[in-house]
């Protein structure tokens, strides 16, 4: 046998004993990451909520356990599954609407308007080699996606769908978001580091240094919410805030709508969105810290940078946009439909779920379009540019946002009517906004000599 | 970066301005109808229709107004043409073509085969989409069938050539475009000579020599 001795990490037939040892090593944290570490997080979860109202009398301690373990399990599965599929829908909607905007026909070969050309992308990806360069840290290679998946994932737990749509109802709940998609940053970091490869390295530190920074104007942001609702919750904060636009925090306050600004712009830099995509510039960098991945660890990365455009948007409409919120349909009208607790509700409650999920999802989507609207409008900042739109502008507005609104709950506490004076002075200003900006952009039209024209989409 | 408060708020009014402005425009293209023309399901001709008169496309050769000459050969700078004459057996006097081969796939498409051509047999058509998973499926066989040279009449001053592209559209039409490529020569049995050492099963495919004749045989 004439081999070229193994590469270190590569999952061919490692030949001497120290290879053989390192790749059983690698395979043995990569089992116990992967599984031991959700193993544990379920195990304490199942262990510390309390779930014992819908639960026929007469189950024995063990019974309810393992239904809860069950339910769970189910719940879990269902949240993850919807993020990738959201995620992969995303990318098909994206690529259209890019392509219009660049009036362009796009992603129409596969399946009826190419909606199945993110399952084709995500097959054709899962059937490549899974490859780890030659002086990687194998490691640290491999267990870096599972960081990125994990901060992911974990934002679902809070995410509220509607008014008891939601996993679990932290009484942390902001402080819960802020913290978890930390981790995304951690598993960048790896990432960058461990490829030694310099077009990755340069775009972890990148990323560690945007998101760093910019979770300080998000954080600062997000705080004028909590402020106004006197709570951390997330299903809290929706309940404090009413159906109408002229009862969401972001147009109750005019601190909050500078705040809903910032906010919004320091998720896309979080996110890694353009105009903030520095980490993955692929003009300079390739693609920045994704540069050496493969098949299903690269379809990881893209699978959470697509889902966090859902995450963004869900949490931006939560602290600012008013959530599930249904008009007409008060707290005392789902209390009414609920019937007595213990027992398994009626339908009118179900549809009144169903309803106010729509509501949520139609925001979600609203938002989530802008964004991708930003995405192709908008082109890449420079690095110190990025850096002081941060720190120079974002930084200062927040806290003055963060000061005026304890100033204005003063106000409110003492003048209630102020509140709703504002929510309706700003709602009509949004709307005289969006005629300008509508009118604009008719004339944008009719100046290149052509007129509104939605076939073939 | 701003120095004073004046060109800070400067800065942040051409921000806002210019981010007005741009989603502006992205939206209006956005409500307007792409210009792109999609290819080749929605063109509203057939694109070789739109070509001009002169384009350069795949090469036709109609046989029967074929000298046999072997101007094209001589003329063609890279040998992607191969003629073979034979006598016909029949009728001694008769030449025939055996075998007129172009290779698409090497052809430049220079057009100096079609200059010294005396009849015009060989022309340049429109085609252009012969796109193909066999690269051997780009090497026309205008002889696939000999056919006898073409006598010119001493005082011709036409030549009856069949209107260009009508022999040439019919066999794009015919075939797949995932159609396996001719074995153009049987492929030789395996010369095993006693004193030689086996070989290794992996090391020289059994698939290489007919390959290999293939491959010789349309290159003059």
């Amino acid at each position: 046998m004439n081999q070229p001795a193994a590469l270190p990490g590569a999952p061919g037939a490692p030949t001497s004993p120290a290879a053989r040892r390192r790749a059983r090593a690698v395979l043995g944290l990569t089992l116990a990451v992967g599984v031991g570490l959700p193993g544990l997080l379920f195990g304490l979860i199942v262990a510390l909520t309390p779930l014992r109202t819908v639960v026929p009398a007469g189950w024995s301690e063990g019974q309810v356990f393992l239904l809860h373990a069950v339910g769970l399990a189910v719940l879990a599965v269902v949240l993850v599954t919807f993020g990738a599929v959201v995620s992969g829908i995303t990318v098909w909607w994206e690529m259209r609407v890019f392509a219009r905007m660049s009036s362009r026909v796009g992603y129409n070969r596969v399946g009826a308007g190419g909606f199945l050309q993110w399952v084709a992308d995500a097959v054709k990806l899962l059937l490549k080699e899974d490859l780890v360069p030659a002086d990687a840290d194998a490691v640290l290679f491999r267990a870096a996606p599972y960081f990125v998946i994990v901060g992911f994932a974990l934002t679902f737990v809070v995410l509220p769908f509607g008014e008891s749509l939601v996993a679990a109802d932290l009484n942390v709940g902001v402080l819960y978001v802020l913290s978890v998609t930390a981790l995304v940053v951690v598993g960048i970091l790896i990432a960058g580091w461990s490829s030694n490869s310099k077009w990755s390295l340069f775009g972890g530190m990148r990323s560690a240094a945007q998101v760093i920074s910019y979770e300080i104007p998000a954080g600062l942001a997000a705080m004028v919410p909590v402020l106004m609702a006197g709570t951390l919750s997330m299903q809290d904060m929706i309940r404090a805030q009413g159906a109408w636009p002229w009862e969401w925090n972001v147009f109750t306050n005019p601190f909050a709508l500078v705040a809903f600004v910032v906010f919004f712009i320091a998720q896309l830099a979080e996110g890694n969105r353009t105009p903030f995509d520095l980490p993955e510039a692929e003009s300079e960098l390739v693609a920045g810290y994704l540069s050496e991945y493969s098949s299903f660890r690269f379809a990881i990365y893209f699978l959470v940078e697509f889902g966090n455009l859902w995450v963004m948007s869900a949490i931006a409409v939560t602290l600012f946009l008013g959530g599930w919120q249904v008009p007409f349909v008060g707290p005392e009208v789902y209390a009414a439909a609920r019937g007595a607790p213990g027992s398994i509700p009626g339908a009118g409650w179900w549809g009144l779920q169903v309803l106010s999920m729509v509501v949520f999802v139609v925001k979600t989507l609203a938002v989530l379009n802008l964004i991708v609207w930003i995405r192709w409008t908008l082109p890449r900042i420079r690095v110190d540019q990025m850096m002081s739109l941060c720190w120079k502008y974002l930084v200062p507005f927040a806290f003055a946002c963060f000061v005026g609104t304890l100033f204005w709950q003063l106000l409110v506490t003492a003048a209630p009517w102020a509140a709703r004076a504002t929510g309706y002075a700003l709602t009509a200003g949004f709307l005289v906004t969006a005629f300008f900006f509508l009118r604009l952009t008719l004339r944008n039209v009719s100046a290149a000599g052509d007129r509104v024209d939605l076939t073939n989409w | 970066m701003a120095q004073n408060v004046r060109a800070y708020a400067a800065a942040v009014g051409t921000t806002v301005r210019s981010i007005w402005h741009g989603m502006s425009v992205t939206l209006s293209h956005l409500l307007r109808r792409p210009v792109t023309v999609q290819y080749p399901d929605r063109t509203p001709l057939p694109v070789r229709d739109t070509l001009p008169a002169r384009y350069r496309g795949i090469l036709e050769v109609d046989p029967a107004i074929c000298t046999g000459c072997q101007a094209c050969e001589r003329a063609c700078p890279i040998n992607c043409i191969a003629i073979t004459l034979e006598k016909d057996p029949a009728n001694p006097k008769q030449r025939l073509v055996t075998q007129f081969d172009i290779d698409e796939a090497k052809c430049m498409y220079c057009g100096l085969c079609v200059e010294p051509c005396p009849t015009g047999s060989i022309q340049h058509t429109r085609e252009f989409e012969a796109s193909s998973a066999d690269l051997r499926t780009l090497t026309f066989r205008w002889a696939e069938k000999p056919f006898p040279v073409y006598k010119v009449a001493k005082d011709a001053t036409y030549y009856p050539r069949a209107p260009l592209g009508s022999i040439l559209r019919p066999m794009l039409e015919a075939r797949r475009w995932d159609a396996r490529g001719p074995e153009f020569l049987p492929p030789e049995p395996p010369k095993v000579t006693p004193d030689a050492p086996p070989r290794a099963p992996g090391a020289a495919g059994a698939a290489a020599p007919s390959r290999a004749a293939a491959g010789k045989e349309h290159k003059p």
